[in-house]
């Protein structure tokens, strides 16, 4: 592997980053004093890490170009370990049993910051199960997720300040109208291309977030919303620390049901009908399916999900602004979905937690937030791009054919 | 009606169509050729501008004289950001070529995420003043209230590369073969065509575009700072897309047609709402006619 001409690649790919980045990374000037920063040190940074990652990756393009033989070749292609590990049952009932004890003691166990954090974690579980009924399974790129998230919380907000609604009156009000602005998006774009139909979703998340801003007598603009109420408990008074863990709780239940609705409907014949789509939208509509209605009912269901899961952030942060339900928003959302596993739960919520709980842990890293996520959505999509943990697809096989050819 | 304000807005419009067009016509040749909405475009934009600012500030500080800064300037910004988009094609998109389409525009997605981070990481966040680097025209005295010498170059410069892509595509070689490319890739490589060198070559000229655009428009507003390139570049595809994506008259046209709409909705109605106005043209283009004006009808393959 360490040959000569692998070592030239390598050192041409080092020197070529090291030119591509030298502007940007090594000159800083600063036009008031008139000073220019030679970074030097960042060039050898560059230099030396892009030697060793050209040999990873070329390592890596190969294992999968073998991989791809394989398969192309009808060999047993090996099962990863980790779905292996799903679906023993030997291991997963004990594990399924340590998992939702945990979830259960944690916040007996741990300090209430901790516990905030892990509601944010769940809230995102739950939105990311949801896109995931729009991206994994029917396979429509929804780049305006986050729209129906800020309807959600807006409802909550504006339907409190104005007519003094509880959370568990607006819950289902908001996620209703979470669905309605799916419906209201889905009736014309759903006709449009994957590509196509990902930047105009885009372009209505953006559109909420503007108006939102701009409109101020109905949304109090860029100032937002103060003062939400947090959930009431049948009336019981509760102090902080008490109705922290109560929302902790409440999520625990909502993923939940989230789960068991996601399984249930995985399996349905709506559920089957949106992979089909996914696979190959020409064949579905040739077996009787009706595409808009199949499209719409998914884009429907996400939103209500985005809808539940944005009444529940209102109530948690007390506080709401546009400023946060902008595009990357979305696209935190997507990269859930998508570096879990698309159509795959437990990837969906491993990747929830992961991307949400990481980035809080390790503080020091966290302005390299963004980056990391941009670099994973391309490392991903072009290793791996079932995601962590994949989706198990649904193979036929054709035990008569074999048999039938040998006779031949 | 005003017709100086009308005229002020009219030629406003026709500013804000020219630097689409600078950048549309880079999404419409790659969409054209391997049809990927690349998301990075708006980025590639973004990262000649800076280039040329970091130039600028270097040779302005080293005395250098005004126009010699202004060609080095463009140069640097042309040179890097195609490198940018050749690097990045060659990552992120050439491994997904035979992958569903989503894959691709995930990835990126993702690129476009990465550099902006990282030009927020390695430069700064905050806005940055950008030197006018385009000298005053001396003919212009008159009607330098009217129009500014920084447009006058921007309607030239993208007149200039229109005609010049346009030459390119219909006549030369290698026009021929990504001509041939955009029809099917299979049989372009069958008839002998370097499919790879040709889609390398699509991205350089299309990043080389959005450098000069980056320049021209950086100057011409005066600052910048690492989000540009976002919205430029959701513009610009609502102004390919217009015009009938894949088509290089028609990203002019989108982008004329845009920015003169838009211009005038600002002028005549609000300002607060002028991205939604972009957006909602978007929606309504694709839903009622997802060719564009100038797009061919495409079917779908079985």
């Amino acid at each position: 592997m360490f040959n000569v001409k692998e070592l030239k690649k390598s050192i041409l790919v080092s020197l070529w980053f090291m030119f591509l980045t030298f502007p940007i990374m090594v000159i800083k000037v600063n036009t008031i004093y008139g000073k220019v920063e030679w970074r030097w040190y960042r060039m050898a940074l560059v230099g030396v890490g892009s030697f060793f990652l050209s040999f990873v990756w070329r390592a890596l393009l190969r294992r999968k170009e073998m991989g791809l033989k394989k398969a192309e070749e009808g060999q047993e292609v090996k099962v990863p370990l980790t779905r292996k590990l799903i679906s023993d049952k030997r291991f997963n009932r004990p594990a399924l049993v340590v998992v939702c004890l945990f979830a259960l003691l944690f916040p007996l166990v741990f300090s209430l910051y901790q516990v905030n954090i892990m509601t944010t974690a769940l809230i995102y579980v739950v939105v990311g199960l949801g896109l995931n009924i729009v991206v994994g399974l029917a396979g429509l790129l929804d780049l305006g997720y986050v729209a129906f998230y800020a309807v959600g919380a807006y409802s909550y907000a504006l339907l409190n300040y104005h007519f003094g609604l509880g959370f568990w009156t607006v819950l289902p009000i908001g996620a209703g109208l979470a669905m309605l602005f799916g419906i209201l998006l889905g009736f014309p774009v759903l006709r449009l291309r994957g590509d196509y139909l990902a930047i105009v979703t885009l372009g209505f998340g953006e559109i909420i977030r503007i108006i939102l801003e701009n409109w101020n007598e109905f949304s109090f603009g860029p100032s937002g919303i103060a003062n939400i109420p947090r959930p009431g408990f049948f009336g019981i008074q509760m102090n902080l620390h008490q109705v922290h863990i109560y929302i902790y709780y409440l999520m625990i239940g909502m993923t939940v049901f989230t789960i068991f609705v996601v399984r249930r409907l995985q399996d349905s014949r709506i559920g089957r009908a949106w992979m089909a789509l996914r696979e190959d939208e020409v064949a579905c509509q040739a077996m009787g399916i009706d595409k808009t209605k199949t499209k719409l009912s998914a884009f429907a269901l996400g939103a209500t999900w985005a809808g539940m899961g944005g009444v529940v952030f209102a109530a948690k942060t007390t506080f709401i602004n546009p400023a946060s339900f902008t595009i990357w928003e979305s696209i935190i959302i997507l990269c859930i979905v998508v570096l879990g596993g698309m159509g795959s739960i437990v990837g969906v919520i491993c990747g929830a937690l992961v991307l949400i709980l990481l980035p809080e842990y390790l503080r020091a890293f966290s302005e390299y937030r963004m980056l990391m996520f941009g670099a994973a959505l391309i490392i991903m999509m072009v290793f791996r791009p079932g995601g962590i943990i994949s989706d198990v697809r649904k193979v036929y096989h054709f035990e008569g054919l074999k048999e039938e050819s040998k006779d031949l | 009606m005003d017709f100086g304000y009308f005229f002020e807005l009219f030629l406003g419009g026709l500013t804000r169509g020219s630097i689409y067009a600078l950048l549309a016509l880079g999404y419409t040749m790659v969409y054209g050729i391997i049809e990927l909405i690349n998301f990075a475009h708006g980025e590639i934009y973004m990262i000649g501008a800076f280039t040329a600012l970091i130039v600028t500030g270097v040779l302005t500080l080293m005395g250098w004289n005004k126009i010699a800064i202004l060609i080095l300037a463009s140069l640097a910004a042309v040179v890097y950001s195609s490198a940018y988009g050749y690097t990045a094609e060659k990552i992120a998109y050439k491994p997904l070529r035979n992958a569903p389409r989503l894959s691709a525009l995930i990835s990126a997605i993702g690129v476009s995420l990465f550099l902006q981070n990282y030009v927020l990481l390695a430069q700064t966040s905050d806005f940055l003043p950008f030197p006018n680097l385009i000298p005053e025209f001396e003919f212009l005295k008159p009607v330098e209230d009217i129009v500014r010498s920084s447009e006058i170059v921007i309607y030239a410069t993208t007149a200039v590369v229109m005609v010049a892509l346009t030459i390119l595509i219909k006549f030369t070689r290698i026009g021929k073969a990504m001509r041939a490319t955009a029809q099917d890739q299979k049989m372009a490589r069958l008839v002998g065509v370097d499919v790879d060198r040709v889609i390398s070559i699509t991205f350089i000229i299309g990043s080389a575009t959005a450098a000069l655009g980056g320049v021209l428009i950086a100057s011409h507003i005066g600052q910048i700072n690492f989000y540009i390139g976002f919205i430029a570049g959701i513009k610009a595809f609502v102004a390919a897309v217009l015009g009938g994506i894949g088509s290089m008259p028609g990203a002019v046209l989108g982008s004329l047609v845009l920015g003169w709409t838009e211009s005038f909705f600002t002028g005549y109605i609000s300002s607060d709402y002028e991205d939604v106005f972009a957006f909602i043209f978007l929606v309504l283009i694709l839903i009622f006619r997802p060719s564009g004006i100038l797009g061919r009808k495409d079917t779908d393959k079985v």
